[in-house]
Protein backbone atom coordinates (compact mmCIF):
# COMPACT_ATOMS: atom_id res chain seq x y z
CA UNK A 1 0.00 0.00 0.00
CA UNK A 2 1.35 3.67 -0.71
CA UNK A 3 0.99 6.32 1.96
CA UNK A 4 -1.41 7.95 0.08
CA UNK A 5 -3.91 4.92 0.41
CA UNK A 6 -2.78 4.27 3.67
CA UNK A 7 -4.28 7.66 4.70
CA UNK A 8 -7.10 6.97 2.83
CA UNK A 9 -7.50 3.51 4.38
CA UNK A 10 -7.03 5.16 7.97
CA UNK A 11 -9.62 8.15 7.26
CA UNK A 12 -12.32 5.77 6.21
CA UNK A 13 -11.75 3.30 8.90
CA UNK A 14 -12.27 6.38 11.71
CA UNK A 15 -15.21 7.60 9.89
CA UNK A 16 -16.78 4.80 9.30
CA UNK A 17 -16.68 3.75 13.35
CA UNK A 18 -17.40 6.90 14.24
CA UNK A 19 -19.68 7.07 11.72
CA UNK A 20 -21.59 10.43 12.93
CA UNK A 21 -20.35 12.71 10.46
CA UNK A 22 -21.97 10.78 6.93
CA UNK A 23 -25.03 10.32 9.07
CA UNK A 24 -25.57 13.61 10.04
CA UNK A 25 -24.60 15.37 6.20
CA UNK A 26 -26.94 13.11 4.77
CA UNK A 27 -29.72 13.30 7.20
CA UNK A 28 -29.09 17.07 6.49
CA UNK A 29 -29.52 16.55 3.26
CA UNK A 30 -33.00 14.25 3.27
CA UNK A 31 -34.39 16.23 5.63
CA UNK A 32 -33.97 19.62 4.17
CA UNK A 33 -34.64 18.77 0.77
CA UNK A 34 -37.95 17.21 2.48
CA UNK A 35 -39.06 20.80 4.06
CA UNK A 36 -39.55 22.07 0.84
CA UNK A 37 -42.90 21.00 -0.23
CA UNK A 38 -44.19 22.18 3.02
CA UNK A 39 -43.06 25.54 2.73
CA UNK A 40 -43.58 25.81 -1.03
CA UNK A 41 -47.10 24.05 -1.13
CA UNK A 42 -47.30 20.56 -3.05
CA UNK A 43 -48.12 22.23 -6.90
CA UNK A 44 -45.92 19.70 -8.61
CA UNK A 45 -45.45 22.50 -11.40
CA UNK A 46 -43.49 24.95 -8.27
CA UNK A 47 -41.68 22.26 -7.39
CA UNK A 48 -40.65 21.17 -10.61
CA UNK A 49 -39.56 24.14 -11.62
CA UNK A 50 -37.11 24.88 -8.16
CA UNK A 51 -35.81 21.37 -7.88
CA UNK A 52 -32.39 21.54 -9.51
CA UNK A 53 -31.81 25.09 -7.45
CA UNK A 54 -33.03 23.29 -4.31
CA UNK A 55 -31.14 19.83 -4.48
CA UNK A 56 -27.74 22.22 -5.40
CA UNK A 57 -28.23 24.38 -3.04
CA UNK A 58 -29.07 22.11 -0.18
CA UNK A 59 -26.38 19.70 -0.83
CA UNK A 60 -23.65 23.38 -0.61
CA UNK A 61 -24.65 23.27 2.55
CA UNK A 62 -24.47 19.68 3.75
CA UNK A 63 -21.11 19.48 2.26
CA UNK A 64 -20.19 22.10 4.51
CA UNK A 65 -21.10 21.00 7.71
CA UNK A 66 -18.63 18.40 8.52
CA UNK A 67 -15.71 20.34 6.79
CA UNK A 68 -14.23 21.90 10.02
CA UNK A 69 -13.46 18.47 11.04
CA UNK A 70 -11.49 17.84 8.04
CA UNK A 71 -8.30 18.83 9.72
CA UNK A 72 -9.26 19.48 13.82
CA UNK A 73 -9.79 16.38 15.00
CA UNK A 74 -5.82 15.41 13.65
CA UNK A 75 -4.96 18.52 15.33
CA UNK A 76 -5.98 18.58 18.99
CA UNK A 77 -4.56 15.19 19.02
CA UNK A 78 -1.21 15.90 17.70
CA UNK A 79 -1.47 13.55 14.42
CA UNK A 80 -1.29 16.22 11.87
CA UNK A 81 1.94 17.35 13.42
CA UNK A 82 2.87 13.88 12.89
CA UNK A 83 1.43 13.56 9.20
CA UNK A 84 3.10 16.85 8.08
CA UNK A 85 6.82 14.50 9.83
CA UNK A 86 6.04 11.93 7.53
CA UNK A 87 8.09 11.27 4.65
CA UNK A 88 4.71 12.40 2.61
CA UNK A 89 4.34 15.89 0.73
CA UNK A 90 1.25 17.44 2.87
CA UNK A 91 -0.06 18.30 -0.28
CA UNK A 92 -0.81 14.20 -0.42
CA UNK A 93 -1.78 14.29 2.89
CA UNK A 94 -4.06 16.61 2.17
CA UNK A 95 -5.76 15.03 -1.49
CA UNK A 96 -5.45 11.67 0.73
CA UNK A 97 -7.85 13.09 3.31
CA UNK A 98 -10.03 14.92 0.69
CA UNK A 99 -10.47 11.99 -0.94
CA UNK A 100 -12.01 10.34 2.51
CA UNK A 101 -14.13 13.31 3.13
CA UNK A 102 -15.55 12.75 -0.35
CA UNK A 103 -16.23 9.23 -0.09
CA UNK A 104 -17.72 9.59 3.13
CA UNK A 105 -20.21 13.03 2.47
CA UNK A 106 -20.24 13.58 -1.50
CA UNK A 107 -20.38 10.14 -2.17
CA UNK A 108 -23.76 9.46 0.21
CA UNK A 109 -25.50 12.56 -1.38
CA UNK A 110 -24.66 11.70 -4.77
CA UNK A 111 -26.70 8.76 -3.61
CA UNK A 112 -29.29 10.24 -1.97
CA UNK A 113 -30.05 12.77 -4.77
CA UNK A 114 -31.96 11.20 -6.97
CA UNK A 115 -34.66 9.76 -4.23
CA UNK A 116 -34.78 13.37 -3.51
CA UNK A 117 -35.08 14.66 -7.23
CA UNK A 118 -38.51 12.30 -7.15
CA UNK A 119 -39.62 13.75 -4.03
CA UNK A 120 -39.52 17.17 -5.80
CA UNK A 121 -40.71 15.92 -8.61
CA UNK A 122 -37.51 16.60 -11.53
CA UNK A 123 -38.62 16.00 -15.23
CA UNK A 124 -37.04 12.73 -16.04
CA UNK A 125 -34.80 14.71 -18.48
CA UNK A 126 -32.72 16.38 -15.62
CA UNK A 127 -31.75 13.00 -13.59
CA UNK A 128 -28.27 12.03 -15.75
CA UNK A 129 -27.04 16.07 -15.98
CA UNK A 130 -28.33 16.11 -12.13
CA UNK A 131 -25.71 13.45 -10.65
CA UNK A 132 -23.07 14.10 -13.81
CA UNK A 133 -23.24 17.42 -12.41
CA UNK A 134 -22.88 16.87 -8.82
CA UNK A 135 -20.55 13.44 -8.85
CA UNK A 136 -18.28 16.67 -10.53
CA UNK A 137 -19.45 19.38 -8.34
CA UNK A 138 -19.27 17.71 -5.30
CA UNK A 139 -15.57 16.87 -5.09
CA UNK A 140 -14.69 20.47 -5.97
CA UNK A 141 -16.80 21.32 -3.06
CA UNK A 142 -14.55 19.03 -0.70
CA UNK A 143 -11.25 20.51 -2.26
CA UNK A 144 -12.48 23.95 -2.19
CA UNK A 145 -13.89 23.38 1.71
CA UNK A 146 -10.39 21.64 2.59
CA UNK A 147 -9.10 25.27 1.93
CA UNK A 148 -11.28 27.10 4.58
CA UNK A 149 -11.07 24.32 7.05
CA UNK A 150 -7.04 24.62 6.73
CA UNK A 151 -7.45 28.39 7.29
CA UNK A 152 -9.70 28.31 10.10
CA UNK A 153 -7.55 25.64 12.02
CA UNK A 154 -7.31 26.27 15.50
CA UNK A 155 -10.71 29.45 15.15
CA UNK A 156 -13.27 29.20 17.70
CA UNK A 157 -16.69 28.46 16.07
CA UNK A 158 -14.15 26.97 13.03
CA UNK A 159 -17.17 25.21 11.44
CA UNK A 160 -19.30 28.97 10.68
CA UNK A 161 -16.34 30.58 9.98
CA UNK A 162 -15.67 27.90 7.04
CA UNK A 163 -19.19 28.21 5.61
CA UNK A 164 -18.69 32.08 5.11
CA UNK A 165 -15.28 31.41 3.64
CA UNK A 166 -16.24 28.57 1.09
CA UNK A 167 -20.03 29.77 0.39
CA UNK A 168 -18.86 32.21 -1.54
CA UNK A 169 -16.40 30.48 -3.75
CA UNK A 170 -19.00 27.94 -4.03
CA UNK A 171 -21.01 29.93 -5.90
CA UNK A 172 -19.58 29.16 -9.37
CA UNK A 173 -20.43 25.55 -8.65
CA UNK A 174 -23.79 26.59 -7.55
CA UNK A 175 -24.44 28.41 -11.20
CA UNK A 176 -23.40 26.09 -13.24
CA UNK A 177 -24.83 23.02 -11.44
CA UNK A 178 -27.89 24.21 -11.31
CA UNK A 179 -27.93 25.86 -15.26
CA UNK A 180 -26.68 22.19 -16.48
CA UNK A 181 -30.31 20.46 -15.26
CA UNK A 182 -32.70 23.51 -16.15
CA UNK A 183 -30.92 23.43 -19.76
CA UNK A 184 -31.22 19.27 -19.88
CA UNK A 185 -34.89 20.10 -18.50
CA UNK A 186 -35.80 22.44 -21.00
CA UNK A 187 -34.37 20.61 -23.73
CA UNK A 188 -31.12 22.22 -24.43
CA UNK A 189 -27.72 21.21 -24.11
CA UNK A 190 -25.70 21.20 -21.14
CA UNK A 191 -22.60 20.02 -22.41
CA UNK A 192 -21.24 23.63 -21.79
CA UNK A 193 -22.41 23.64 -18.43
CA UNK A 194 -20.76 20.41 -17.50
CA UNK A 195 -17.72 21.29 -19.07
CA UNK A 196 -17.26 24.29 -16.56
CA UNK A 197 -18.06 22.08 -13.86
CA UNK A 198 -15.46 19.41 -14.79
CA UNK A 199 -12.82 22.48 -15.20
CA UNK A 200 -13.70 24.09 -11.58
CA UNK A 201 -13.13 20.86 -10.77
CA UNK A 202 -9.47 20.05 -12.55
CA UNK A 203 -8.38 23.53 -11.39
CA UNK A 204 -9.38 23.19 -7.48
CA UNK A 205 -7.39 19.38 -7.42
CA UNK A 206 -4.22 21.75 -9.08
CA UNK A 207 -5.02 23.96 -6.47
CA UNK A 208 -6.82 22.85 -3.51
CA UNK A 209 -4.08 20.22 -1.83
CA UNK A 210 -1.56 23.10 -2.81
CA UNK A 211 -3.35 26.05 -0.80
CA UNK A 212 -4.66 23.67 2.32
CA UNK A 213 -0.89 22.40 2.80
CA UNK A 214 0.32 25.93 2.52
CA UNK A 215 -2.81 27.21 5.52
CA UNK A 216 -1.51 24.27 7.19
CA UNK A 217 2.12 24.49 7.73
CA UNK A 218 1.27 28.37 9.01
CA UNK A 219 -0.84 26.62 11.68
CA UNK A 220 1.16 24.15 12.94
CA UNK A 221 4.18 26.70 13.20
CA UNK B 1 13.90 32.55 22.44
CA UNK B 2 17.66 31.38 22.03
CA UNK B 3 20.82 32.15 20.10
CA UNK B 4 24.64 31.21 20.05
CA UNK B 5 23.64 27.70 19.90
CA UNK B 6 25.86 25.37 18.35
CA UNK B 7 26.12 21.74 18.85
CA UNK B 8 27.37 18.29 16.74
CA UNK B 9 25.99 14.44 17.08
CA UNK B 10 27.61 12.01 15.13
CA UNK B 11 26.63 7.92 14.96
CA UNK B 12 25.58 6.96 18.83
CA UNK B 13 26.07 10.18 20.29
CA UNK B 14 22.74 11.33 22.51
CA UNK B 15 22.35 15.32 23.45
CA UNK B 16 20.36 15.93 26.33
CA UNK B 17 18.67 18.89 26.81
CA UNK B 18 17.75 20.12 30.63
CA UNK B 19 16.32 23.26 31.73
CA UNK B 20 12.94 24.92 33.06
CA UNK B 21 9.84 25.48 31.35
CA UNK B 22 10.02 27.75 28.82
CA UNK B 23 13.74 28.05 27.97
CA UNK B 24 13.17 26.18 24.90
CA UNK B 25 14.04 22.79 25.05
CA UNK B 26 10.50 22.13 22.75
CA UNK B 27 11.05 24.90 20.22
CA UNK B 28 14.74 23.27 19.55
CA UNK B 29 13.31 20.07 19.34
CA UNK B 30 10.44 21.54 16.89
CA UNK B 31 13.60 22.84 15.08
CA UNK B 32 14.99 20.20 14.71
CA UNK B 33 11.91 17.79 13.56
CA UNK B 34 11.50 20.09 10.32
CA UNK B 35 8.27 21.88 12.09
CA UNK B 36 9.63 24.97 13.12
CA UNK B 37 11.95 27.50 10.85
CA UNK B 38 14.86 29.43 12.08
CA UNK B 39 15.06 33.06 12.74
CA UNK B 40 19.05 32.05 12.27
CA UNK B 41 21.44 29.56 11.98
CA UNK B 42 21.79 26.42 9.94
CA UNK B 43 20.72 22.88 10.71
CA UNK B 44 22.81 20.14 8.66
CA UNK B 45 23.14 16.83 8.39
CA UNK B 46 26.19 15.45 6.69
CA UNK B 47 27.07 19.55 5.91
CA UNK B 48 24.07 19.33 3.80
CA UNK B 49 21.57 22.41 5.00
CA UNK B 50 18.36 20.06 6.34
CA UNK B 51 15.97 22.91 4.38
CA UNK B 52 16.91 21.58 0.95
CA UNK B 53 15.33 18.28 1.03
CA UNK B 54 12.59 18.09 4.00
CA UNK B 55 11.41 15.10 2.75
CA UNK B 56 14.93 13.04 3.62
CA UNK B 57 15.14 14.79 7.02
CA UNK B 58 11.61 13.55 7.89
CA UNK B 59 12.67 9.82 6.44
CA UNK B 60 15.67 9.84 8.93
CA UNK B 61 13.76 11.39 12.16
CA UNK B 62 11.34 10.22 14.32
CA UNK B 63 9.50 13.14 16.51
CA UNK B 64 8.06 12.17 19.92
CA UNK B 65 6.07 16.01 20.70
CA UNK B 66 3.87 16.33 24.11
CA UNK B 67 0.69 14.82 21.83
CA UNK B 68 0.73 11.21 22.10
CA UNK B 69 -1.71 10.88 18.28
CA UNK B 70 -3.35 7.86 19.67
CA UNK B 71 -7.24 7.53 17.66
CA UNK B 72 -10.03 5.93 20.53
CA UNK B 73 -11.64 4.20 17.54
CA UNK B 74 -8.55 2.83 16.43
CA UNK B 75 -6.82 -0.68 18.03
CA UNK B 76 -3.43 -0.53 19.48
CA UNK B 77 -2.27 -2.42 16.66
CA UNK B 78 -3.98 -0.15 13.87
CA UNK B 79 -2.56 3.20 15.65
CA UNK B 80 0.96 2.00 15.68
CA UNK B 81 0.67 0.50 11.87
CA UNK B 82 -0.75 3.67 10.46
CA UNK B 83 2.47 5.60 11.35
CA UNK B 84 4.83 3.04 10.62
CA UNK B 85 3.53 2.70 7.25
CA UNK B 86 3.51 6.31 7.00
CA UNK B 87 6.49 6.45 7.46
CA UNK B 88 7.81 3.41 5.50
CA UNK B 89 5.24 1.96 3.43
CA UNK B 90 7.44 -1.23 3.27
CA UNK B 91 6.93 -1.88 7.28
CA UNK B 92 5.13 -5.28 7.86
CA UNK B 93 2.64 -6.02 10.59
CA UNK B 94 4.97 -7.73 12.40
CA UNK B 95 7.46 -4.87 12.72
CA UNK B 96 4.23 -2.88 14.39
CA UNK B 97 3.81 -6.07 16.66
CA UNK B 98 7.16 -6.78 17.77
CA UNK B 99 7.86 -3.13 18.60
CA UNK B 100 4.35 -3.39 20.71
CA UNK B 101 5.72 -6.29 22.81
CA UNK B 102 9.06 -4.34 23.09
CA UNK B 103 7.01 -1.64 25.13
CA UNK B 104 4.90 -3.99 27.30
CA UNK B 105 1.63 -3.88 25.14
CA UNK B 106 1.97 -7.08 23.57
CA UNK B 107 -1.69 -7.96 25.31
CA UNK B 108 -3.11 -4.55 24.59
CA UNK B 109 -2.42 -5.17 20.54
CA UNK B 110 -6.34 -5.06 20.09
CA UNK B 111 -7.43 -2.70 22.60
CA UNK B 112 -9.30 0.38 21.00
CA UNK B 113 -6.79 3.90 22.10
CA UNK B 114 -9.76 5.19 24.01
CA UNK B 115 -9.16 2.70 26.93
CA UNK B 116 -5.55 2.97 27.23
CA UNK B 117 -4.28 4.53 30.10
CA UNK B 118 -2.21 7.84 29.76
CA UNK B 119 0.92 5.82 30.02
CA UNK B 120 -0.34 2.94 28.36
CA UNK B 121 -0.84 5.94 25.37
CA UNK B 122 2.58 7.30 25.70
CA UNK B 123 4.02 3.62 25.31
CA UNK B 124 1.91 3.51 22.24
CA UNK B 125 3.74 6.46 20.73
CA UNK B 126 7.10 5.14 21.64
CA UNK B 127 6.42 2.34 20.14
CA UNK B 128 6.43 4.45 16.75
CA UNK B 129 10.30 4.53 17.31
CA UNK B 130 10.82 0.51 16.60
CA UNK B 131 8.07 -0.15 14.13
CA UNK B 132 9.93 1.80 11.39
CA UNK B 133 13.56 2.15 11.94
CA UNK B 134 14.93 6.10 11.82
CA UNK B 135 18.10 7.33 12.81
CA UNK B 136 17.57 10.17 14.47
CA UNK B 137 14.95 10.46 17.21
CA UNK B 138 13.58 13.73 18.75
CA UNK B 139 12.39 12.65 21.97
CA UNK B 140 10.37 16.04 24.01
CA UNK B 141 9.92 14.69 27.69
CA UNK B 142 9.14 10.96 26.37
CA UNK B 143 9.11 10.33 30.49
CA UNK B 144 5.70 11.83 30.84
CA UNK B 145 2.95 9.32 32.61
CA UNK B 146 5.67 6.30 32.41
CA UNK B 147 5.73 4.01 35.26
CA UNK B 148 9.67 3.19 36.85
CA UNK B 149 9.52 0.36 34.51
CA UNK B 150 8.59 1.89 31.37
CA UNK B 151 11.72 4.05 32.18
CA UNK B 152 14.02 1.63 32.45
CA UNK B 153 12.71 -0.26 29.66
CA UNK B 154 13.21 3.56 27.17
CA UNK B 155 16.50 3.52 28.82
CA UNK B 156 17.16 0.29 26.93
CA UNK B 157 15.81 0.75 24.08
CA UNK B 158 17.35 4.30 23.83
CA UNK B 159 20.83 2.54 24.56
CA UNK B 160 20.09 -0.22 21.81
CA UNK B 161 19.49 1.99 19.42
CA UNK B 162 22.56 4.20 20.00
CA UNK B 163 24.24 1.00 20.30
CA UNK B 164 22.88 0.73 16.89
CA UNK B 165 24.78 4.10 15.48
CA UNK B 166 21.47 6.04 15.88
CA UNK B 167 21.04 9.60 16.96
CA UNK B 168 18.98 10.95 20.59
CA UNK B 169 18.17 13.69 21.29
CA UNK B 170 15.88 14.26 24.47
CA UNK B 171 14.17 16.70 27.04
CA UNK B 172 13.41 16.18 29.94
CA UNK B 173 12.66 17.06 34.04
CA UNK B 174 12.73 13.41 35.34
CA UNK B 175 15.90 11.08 36.01
CA UNK B 176 16.52 9.37 32.61
CA UNK B 177 20.32 7.65 31.55
CA UNK B 178 22.01 8.33 29.18
CA UNK B 179 25.98 7.77 29.38
CA UNK B 180 28.06 9.59 27.49
CA UNK B 181 25.09 12.08 26.65
CA UNK B 182 26.63 15.53 26.19
CA UNK B 183 24.46 17.66 28.60
CA UNK B 184 22.87 21.14 26.90
CA UNK B 185 21.55 23.53 29.87
CA UNK B 186 19.14 25.62 28.09
CA UNK B 187 18.61 28.37 30.48
CA UNK B 188 22.45 28.89 30.39
CA UNK B 189 22.66 29.18 26.24
CA UNK B 190 22.77 33.10 25.56
CA UNK B 191 19.34 33.78 25.56
CA UNK B 192 17.90 35.64 22.01
CA UNK B 193 16.28 38.97 22.41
Amino acid sequence: MTRFQTLVARDLRLALRQGADSILVVGFFVITVALFPFGIGPEAGTLTRVAPGILWVTALLASMLSLDRLFQADWEDGSLELLLLTPTPLEVVVAAKVTAHWLTTGLPLLVATPVLALLLGLEPEGYMTLLTGMALGTPALSLLGAIGAALVLGARRGGVLVALLVLPLAVPVLIFGAGAVDAAVQGLDATASLEILGAILLATLLLGPVAAAAALRQALE
Amino acid sequence: MFAGLDFKLTGGGALLLLGPNGSGKSSLLRLMAGLLPAYAGHLTWNGQPVADDPQAHAERVHYVGHHDAVKGVLTAQENLGVWARLHDPATAAVQARAALVRFGLGRLADVPGRMLSAGQKRRLNLARLLAAPAPVWLLDEPTTALDQRSIANLQTVLADHRADGGLVVLSTHAEIALPGATVLHMDQVGAGS
